[in-house]
């Protein structure tokens, strides 16, 4: 550039073929002087309406053409194994999936329906959603192709849906869509959703990992019992920015720039590559320290190691806020007696957690910020609620406290005397709790720091560590699954999957208690009681006034914390590492890594 | 020898399926299914996992999935991946080239060190090159590849930067360009691999050279006025590799198997990886494939590393 004359560079800056950004580098690198630099831009350029501090950094990104970015280069420590999302059993397929295609709509972080596949997001003003949350019409964008060239149209959001609702299928992600009555198509660029009952979350289908919409020209002959015969499982197409060269499952994904990409001068990168498998600080020293790859997913590396390869200076890791709280759960019910060949069964009473006094005292007893700050660092914040994302969720003036001389005094209030061997004893019953986790160096010191502080206020504690294949499996017959429970404390990792928390709420209400007769199914771990959560929980099921809806969430977010049903200890971070010159990522708890791939870009 | 044959082949049936047998009814023992993400993802209700696991048939008991393995084996049939829903078979395909270069290569690197530096350290017995070469054996098989592994990786890769840490498969170049980036992707795999055999295989060349030049006829080859090469190279080098290529034999099913942990290191997307993350995602199908695979091959070299013998040791009768 540096043989160009000034004249013909103002010519570029204004048909929009170089930015404001190069143009002044040009002619910086020319030994024009800055001052000189902003005149000849005021005199000469119409310069667009952004403000002029070229000190901010700017995310946005503002490319003169699509693509010219070179190679794009992924690395996810688990490997995509199918690359059809409705098929897809864990992260890594949803993710490798969206490379290639798409739904109508995203979850941004802030939890917010952002357009892809969609004109616009359906709201009442505009008509397009029913104030009684009975349907919502999206109106699709017009003029997408498949990358086979077939355009994109309403008959293939319709197609999806009957494609995801075959039970023969076996879909998924179908969960999202069992409350939908029927999906029409008005036109070819309108559908319209009509629910079974009115639903405040008519954002639940077709939008997000779980939304993915399918080309029904290619797709139709493999609905139901034939799904797995079909060979887009492993060759998509889709209408993302990118398209298949070649998918080894387990292996790698190779992807070319669509040139015919709906989103004008996106994306920015000319090809694409995902390789997956490994472990995970492996890849975070591929990123960070080698510089072999531009980023990593999921960095569930301890984090003084991350810190350590953040000072090579290639790269940079991500924390960004998540939706999932390592939490202590206690027991409702007593697991040292076995009634009708079940223990923990809704039939009994805790011998000290029905208590309120003594679930206060153990919540006190918990040293949340020393484990935050040992044990998780930037991957986490002290957790005070389980629901902690969106903000609007979440009450205000949360507190918590980490007071040993209150935990005794309240133990000793409700009866709980120190025996003479120092444990505290009722009516000739022993103050001791088995806690159990799943095997996980993180966990076990965690157990240790809250054995260490419970045993000093005369609580026995029996710590267990379950392998974590059979702590987390939904076997009926084997009594060490977190479901069962058959312990007086618990701990580990959930939250909300959707910036909606109704479905999750639903694990503290009377019908999910788990227990024998559901086969343990029930996700009401606690077998935690209350009808008046019960009753909030229906309510906020249909009530379909925003502000009114978030304040029944925020009572029974507090309610569980109230009556210590959970002791949240770190609510998690998102984590991914990036090189330094790596943007555009605007990443999200709510919705998959690459859900913005087609804006991501690289700096100089 | 043709009915030494058939005999062998028919006691392997029933060796085989008490392999498959066992085999299923420990992985149907395992906990867990490939649904495990799903079930603690709260908009993932029940029915949908129960749905899942009836439509691929994980419902049914034990021996009836087991009666169904053998039946579709029979016809030839691996069956499908929970997981990617495609047939075993074209995944196992898909797999088998990178792991026959990386594992044949490392094989191969492995001879050309072990053979000379067998056949070096047993004629200068005790001299200072046998002194190293038995050293660097000891430290080579002494030292697991997890080890070498991550060590070579902190030497190349991160202190030299000569080599990547990441296997790839996907090389964007042609001609001499192309197979050097390829060797420098798979050096690091091959290295740890060949250090490891070349190791072993060092041992048993010097020692099964050791026992052959002590023999009379090589005495009598030397008395000939033969020279030291041809007596080494034509006499006892021949005899003393009888051995040695059986144990060969019996390693060969693992170039077809791959490295289990070697592969995961260096993310080389052979058959030892897919075994691996089939393992974790409790894939059975897969892991029943490549484990039986296994088996079959093991048979199949015994038996040939026994043939090998008759046929190299005319001394050895098969009736």
């Amino acid at each position: 550039m540096s043989n160009w004359t000034v004249a013909e560079l103002v010519e570029e800056l204004k048909a929009g073929r170089i930015t404001r950004r190069q143009f002044i580098h040009a002619l910086l690198g020319a030994g024009i002087s800055m001052p000189l630099i902003v005149s000849i831009l005021q005199a000469c350029a119409p310069v667009p309406a952004a403000p002029a501090q070229p000190q901010a950094p700017k995310e946005e990104f503002q490319p003169t053409r699509r693509g010219g970015g070179g190679l794009l280069k992924l690395l996810w420590w688990q490997a995509p194994v199918i690359l059809n999302a409705h098929l897809s059993t864990g992260t890594k397929d949803f993710d490798g999936s969206r490379i290639f295609t798409e739904p109508l709509a995203a979850y941004d972080p802030d939890g917010e329906v952002f357009p892809i596949l969609a004109a616009e997001v359906p709201s009442v003003d505009k008509g397009t959603l029913d104030r009684e949350g009975r349907w919502v019409i999206w109106r699709l964008k017009q003029g997408v192709v498949w990358h086979d060239g077939q355009p994109f149209t309403a008959d293939d959001v319709v197609f999806t849906w009957e494609y995801v609702m075959d039970p023969a299928t076996a879909a998924t992600t179908r969960g999202n869509y069992t409350n939908i009555q029927v999906v029409e198509k008005v036109d070819d660029y309108t559908v319209k959703i009509v629910f079974q009952e009115p639903t405040p979350i008519w954002h639940a289908p077709f939008v997000g990992g779980n939304g993915h919409i399918l080309p029904k020209h290619l797709t139709a002959p493999y609905k139901g019992q034939n799904s797995r015969n079909s060979p887009y499982n492993l060759k998509p197409v889709g209408t993302g920015p990118y398209k298949l060269v070649e998918f080894r499952p387990g292996d790698i994904i190779i992807a070319e720039i669509n040139d015919k990409y709906h989103v004008p001068n996106r994306p920015f990168f000319d090809r694409l590559e995902l390789k997956g498998g490994g472990d995970a600080p492996s890849a975070a020293r591929a990123v960070l320290q080698t510089g072999e790859y531009d980023f990593a997913w999921n960095m569930q590396v301890e984090w003084d190691v991350l810190a350590s390869l953040e000072k090579y200076g290639l790269g940079r890791v991500i924390n960004y806020p998540g939706a999932s709280t390592e939490h202590i759960q206690l027991n409702y019910t007593d697991p040292w007696t076995e009634v009708d060949g079940e223990r923990s069964s809704i039939k009994t009473k805790h011998p000290f957690f029905s208590d309120p006094t003594v679930r206060k005292a153990f919540s006190y007893a918990i040293n949340r910020k020393l484990i935050v700050d040992e044990l998780y660092g930037a991957g986490g914040e002290v957790g005070i609620y389980m629901v902690f994302n969106p903000k609007k969720y979440v009450p205000e003036g949360g507190r918590w406290e980490f007071n040993l001389e209150k935990a005794a005094r309240m133990l000793d209030e409700a009866g709980w005397r120190r025996g003479p061997d120092g444990v505290r004893q009722k009516d000739g019953k022993r103050m001791k709790v088995l806690f159990q986790t799943s095997v996980n160096a993180v966990r076990q010191k965690t157990q240790a720091i809250i054995k260490k502080d419970l045993e000093s206020i005369g609580v026995e504690v029996e710590l267990k560590a379950v392998v974590a294949d059979v702590f987390f499996s939904s076997d009926p017959g084997n009594p060490d699954t977190y479901s069962h429970f058959y312990a007086d404390m618990q701990m580990y990792t959930t939250g909300p999957g959707s910036p909606d928390p109704q479905a999750f709420l639903e694990k503290w209400t009377s019908w999910q208690v788990a227990q024998k007769a559901n086969n343990w199914a029930g996700r009401n771990i606690e077998r935690y009681q209350n009808p008046e959560y019960d009753r909030l929980w229906n309510q906020a099921r249909t009530e379909l006034d925003p502000v009114k809806r978030a304040e029944l969430i925020k009572r029974m977010n507090q309610l569980v914390i109230d009556d210590v049903v959970v002791i949240p200890i770190v609510n998690r971070n998102g984590q991914a590492a990036a090189k330094n010159n790596l943007r555009g990522m605007d990443l999200t708890t709510w919705d998959s890594n690459l859900w913005k791939l087609a804006y991501w870009y690289r700096t100089s | 020898m043709t009915k030494y044959l058939i005999r062998r082949l028919i006691i392997a049936v029933p060796t085989l399926l008490g392999i498959s047998l066992i085999l299923f009814v420990i992985l149907s023992l395992a906990p867990g299914d490939p649904f495990s993400e799903l079930a603690l993802n709260p908009n993932v209700p029940v029915e949908v996992r129960e749905n899942l696991r009836r439509q691929l048939g994980m419902d049914d008991p034990v021996h009836i999935r087991y009666i169904k393995w053998l039946t579709s084996l029979l016809q030839g049939n691996l069956g499908y991946s929970f997981v990617s829903r495609v047939d075993v078979t074209q995944l196992i395909w898909q797999r088998l080239p990178t792991t026959i270069f990386v594992m044949g290569t490392a094989y191969i690197v492995a001879l050309l060190i072990a053979l000379p530096a067998g056949i070096i350290s047993a004629v200068r017995q005790y001299s200072w090159l046998d002194n190293v070469a038995t050293t660097l054996a000891f430290i080579g098989f002494s030292l697991p590849t997890f080890f070498t592994g991550l060590i070579f990786i902190l030497v190349f890769s991160i202190y030299l930067r000569w080599l990547p840490m990441v296997f790839t498969t996907n090389v964007q170049a042609t001609g001499p360009a192309w197979f050097l980036e390829v060797l420098r992707h798979a050096a690091m795999p091959i290295m740890v691999l060949a250090l490891f055999e070349g190791a072993v295989l060092t041992r048993y060349i010097r020692a099964s050279m050791l026992d052959v030049i002590r023999m009379d006829y090589i005495h009598v080859a030397r008395a000939k006025g033969l020279s030291e090469r041809a007596v080494i190279v034509r006499h006892a080098l021949r005899n003393a590799l009888i051995p040695v290529v059986t144990i060969m034999a019996l390693q060969i099913p693992g170039i077809f198997t791959g490295a289990i942990v070697t592969e995961q290191i260096f993310r080389v997307p052979g058959i030892g990886s897919l075994l691996i993350s089939s393992i974790q995602l409790k894939d059975t199908p897969v892991v029943m494939a490549i484990v039986f695979a296994y088996a079959v091959l093991v048979v199949v070299f015994n038996l040939i590393a026994d043939l090998a013998y008759g046929v190299l040791d005319p001394r050895i009768r098969y009736d």
